[in-house]
């Protein structure tokens, strides 16, 4: 594929300043890392890092049948949400595959915020100007608007101190639109790095100012290569990687994601109602070595001889300074303490499956499951 | 910045550096950059007999995995057991600290088969180019 054709962000121009280095991804331009992957990544950890997510797809929704007409493509009841709250859903196929994996905010009574994968975002437009009825109207908002991810223990009131006063309070999950500049500034307490922190979406000439805002006050620049190792070590799963049309919620072990009991009906039911009743076939499982070597994406997983998984995402844990990873097992090896082995290049590198997450704050009491999980 | 001039470079991105008929072996700044935090260096023992150009280990920076390719025939050594804690040296000093191997050589006409340091940096231009 020539690199012509490679979409840009209205970050763009703020990344070449800052010498970042760039590479394709998922048909865009993206910096890779500013400073280096290890040291953005503890940015994250430690302090507070931002992330040029512009990339990923937003569509509005809004219309008298938005609600009831995401209820009907999204895995969890998206209607149930106040206005000002946001969740982690999925859009299944009839078979209960994962098209995408979306984060959902209700903005107001009749409008929706859907975040989506790079990769997926038109599939997900196609997918919902296909099913969404007459009264729920699409409005694609990914080339007008830029979107941040500020993440961080320090993330929040830092925002808060440079931005918004009001961001400092918000909930985690929920979302507002606030005046910012000439316009409007939306954010949301969410995130894919396993630390808290905030979203934020202008509209797209608002970016730079934003960035430079968001620089100015301490903010590390980071890249796609730390925003990979953060959400690993988080254990958030990657589509394209961990999740694909073949991969259903319970496989992932995200059932927080699926609503099956509030009586209402969506795409793909039908199947996930078997998956919950009969048990998943397979699990993503947390894999974490015992002795050096690095395990990487597509690397076969043995027990004993036998080959029983693949790798999905592998890598090295700047945090714990051993190499992790996930991958489909069956349910009864993907239990906690089980040994195993990663042939790393035709040697076998010893490994233990490990309890979600691999890393989590130490200040906090509230993490979940996921708070989003876009890439 | 340019390449040391007492060594000699491989396209792999090694460099020797040959003192009394042993060579030292490691990566170079330009091979280092590219591949940012280096988190492992798998090295082999100490007498093994390494090829000129054939694999002699691996390198594992946070992004992907590469082989090591000797510049040198010879049984290697000595190596750089510091590696093991800490591979980050390899980021801090490619041409010091973060070394690798010490190989006695076999042949040491091999080095004629080297890029010199001007060689080495045009070779460089013409790949951050292409």
């Amino acid at each position: 594929m020539g690199e012509t054709s490679l979409l840009r962000t209205p970050l763009y121009p703020e990344h070449l300043r800052l010498g970042a280095r760039m590479v394709p991804f998922a048909g865009w331009e993206m910096p890779l890392q500013f400073r280096g992957i290890v040291e953005e990544h503890h940015a994250v950890r430690r302090a507070a890092g931002m992330f040029d997510v512009s990339h990923m797809g937003r569509f509005e929704v809004q219309g008298p049948e938005a609600a009831a007409g995401l209820r009907c493509l999204c895995t969890y009841a998206v209607d149930r949400l106040a206005p000002g709250q946001g969740h982690y859903s999925f859009l299944c196929n009839e078979s209960g595959g994962i098209l995408d994996d979306i984060y959902v905010f209700r903005l107001a009574g009749e409008r929706f915020l859907v975040v989506a994968n790079a990769a997926n975002a038109d599939r997900v437009r196609g997918w919902l100007e296909a099913h969404l009825p007459t009264g729920a109207r699409l409005v694609d908002r990914h080339r007008s608007t830029a979107m941040i991810a500020v993440q961080g223990p320090r993330a929040v009131e830092t925002c808060a101190a440079a931005l918004v006063p009001a961001l400092g309070s918000l909930p985690r999950r929920a979302c507002l639109e606030v005046a910012w500049g000439e316009g409007t500034l939306f954010a949301s307490r969410t995130g894919y790095t396993g630390e808290d922190g905030l979203e934020l979406v202008v509209e797209a000439e608002t970016g730079a100012p934003l960035w430079q805002r968001l620089l100015a006050a301490g903010v590390v620049p980071c890249g796609l290569g730390a925003r990979d190792t953060l959400r690993l070590e988080a254990a958030l799963p990657l589509y394209g990687q961990d999740i694909d049309e073949s991969v259903n919620p319970f496989e992932l072990g995200l059932a927080f994601a699926v609503s099956l009991d509030d009586g209402a009906t969506f795409v793909g039911r039908q199947a996930l109602l078997r998956v919950r009743e009969q048990g998943p076939r397979r699990l993503l499982a947390c894999l974490r070595a015992t002795e050096r070597g690095i395990m990487r994406a597509g690397y076969p997983i043995y027990r004993g001889q036998d080959e029983v998984g693949k790798v999905t995402s592998g890598g090295y844990s700047p945090t714990l300074g051993v190499s992790i990873g996930m991958g489909f097992l069956p349910p009864p090896l993907a239990q906690p303490g089980t040994a195993l082995t990663v042939g790393v290049r035709g040697r076998p590198l010893p490994v233990r499956v490990v309890p979600r997450p691999f890393y989590r704050p130490p200040r906090s009491g509230q993490r979940e499951e996921a708070t989003s999980a876009q890439p | 910045m340019p390449s040391p001039e007492d060594l000699r470079y491989t396209r792999e991105h090694e460099w020797v550096r040959v003192e009394d008929g042993v060579g030292t072996v490691g990566i170079t700044d330009y091979a280092q950059d590219q591949l940012g935090d280096i988190v492992y260096v798998k090295l082999p023992p100490v007498g093994t007999v390494v090829r000129q150009m054939e694999p002699f280990g691996e390198i594992e920076s946070v992004k992907a995995v590469s082989d090591l390719f000797s510049p040198v025939s010879g049984e290697v050594v000595e190596v750089n057991a510091e590696l093991e804690e800490r591979p980050e040296l390899v980021n801090l000093d490619p041409y010091g600290q973060g070394w690798m191997l010490r190989v006695r050589l076999a042949d040491p006409s091999e080095l004629e088969r080297l890029m010199t340091a001007a060689e080495y940096d045009a070779y460089v231009a013409q790949e951050m180019q292409g």
